[in-house]
């Protein structure tokens, strides 16, 4: 299935980068499994999305916990902490 | 309801009029969030940030006797002494009003996706988020848990 991942503040400047179209892998159904799967790119995604790394994610623009379930066509984004106010 | 995600400023005296025309308030709270002392960007997610705003303004509506309310909050580049922020909240007595205003502040904190960037004379960094503000959050959550019976 094809989902749209997007990146924010601190991820999205060490991962350079902000949006990407990602072909996910028959198996991988929910958000943890979805950035275990970036995470294995190595290099800066292993870095950025390790597990000690608090690292929030959004589905459909909603912040939701790792078992979150992911469908075909969702927005899913990851980002640090809010920080506004 | 007014939700605004803005790059512009904003004048506290004419939101604060806007809500005291409401009919029936007697009461109005407000919080405005200022830079301290260092420029800073503020990132955000469009769409999403004005969303989760919304359901927080939602929710206070939902606990206290919210007659109306309005949070403008800023992004983009900001200089010390700018406006960043404002929860104001229109009620009939003093006491919904303020702590609408507050529960609603304490979870925008920690709900809302804003990201600060500061720029300081070494070098710019991110805003890490504090676990004070967690708390604040949280302490809302074992407020209505231990109301309820």
């Amino acid at each position: 299935m094809k989902v749209t991942v997007r990146f924010f503040a601190s991820v999205k400047e060490q991962l350079g980068r902000e949006l990407e179209e990602i072909e996910v892998p028959a198996g991988i159904s929910t958000v943890g499994g979805l950035r275990a799967h970036l995470r294995a790119r190595g290099g800066r995604w292993a870095e950025v999305l390790a597990e000690t790394r608090r690292v929030t994610a959004a589905v459909n623009q909603d912040m939701v916990k790792p078992g979150a379930a992911i469908k075909p066509g969702d927005e899913v984004a990851f980002f640090p902490p809010v920080t506004g106010g | 309801m007014k939700i605004s995600v803005q790059r512009d400023d904003f004048d506290v005296s004419s939101e604060l009029k806007l809500l005291s025309k409401t009919p029936r308030v007697g009461a109005l709270a407000s919080f405005v969030g200022v830079v301290r002392e260092v420029a800073m960007t503020l990132e955000h997610y469009p769409g999403m940030t004005e969303n989760s705003i919304r359901k927080i303004a939602e929710e206070a509506r939902s606990r206290w006797q919210v007659i109306d309310c309005t949070v403008i909050h800023r992004y983009g580049d900001l200089r010390p002494n700018d406006q960043i922020v404002l929860v104001a909240v229109a009620s009939a007595h003093r006491g919904e009003a303020f702590a609408a205003c507050e529960f609603i502040m304490d979870y925008l904190k920690t709900r809302a996706p804003f990201w600060k960037k500061e720029h300081a004379a070494e070098g710019s960094r991110w805003v890490e988020a504090k676990s004070s503000d967690d708390d604040a959050a949280e302490r809302w959550r074992l407020r209505q848990g231990a109301t309820k019976p």
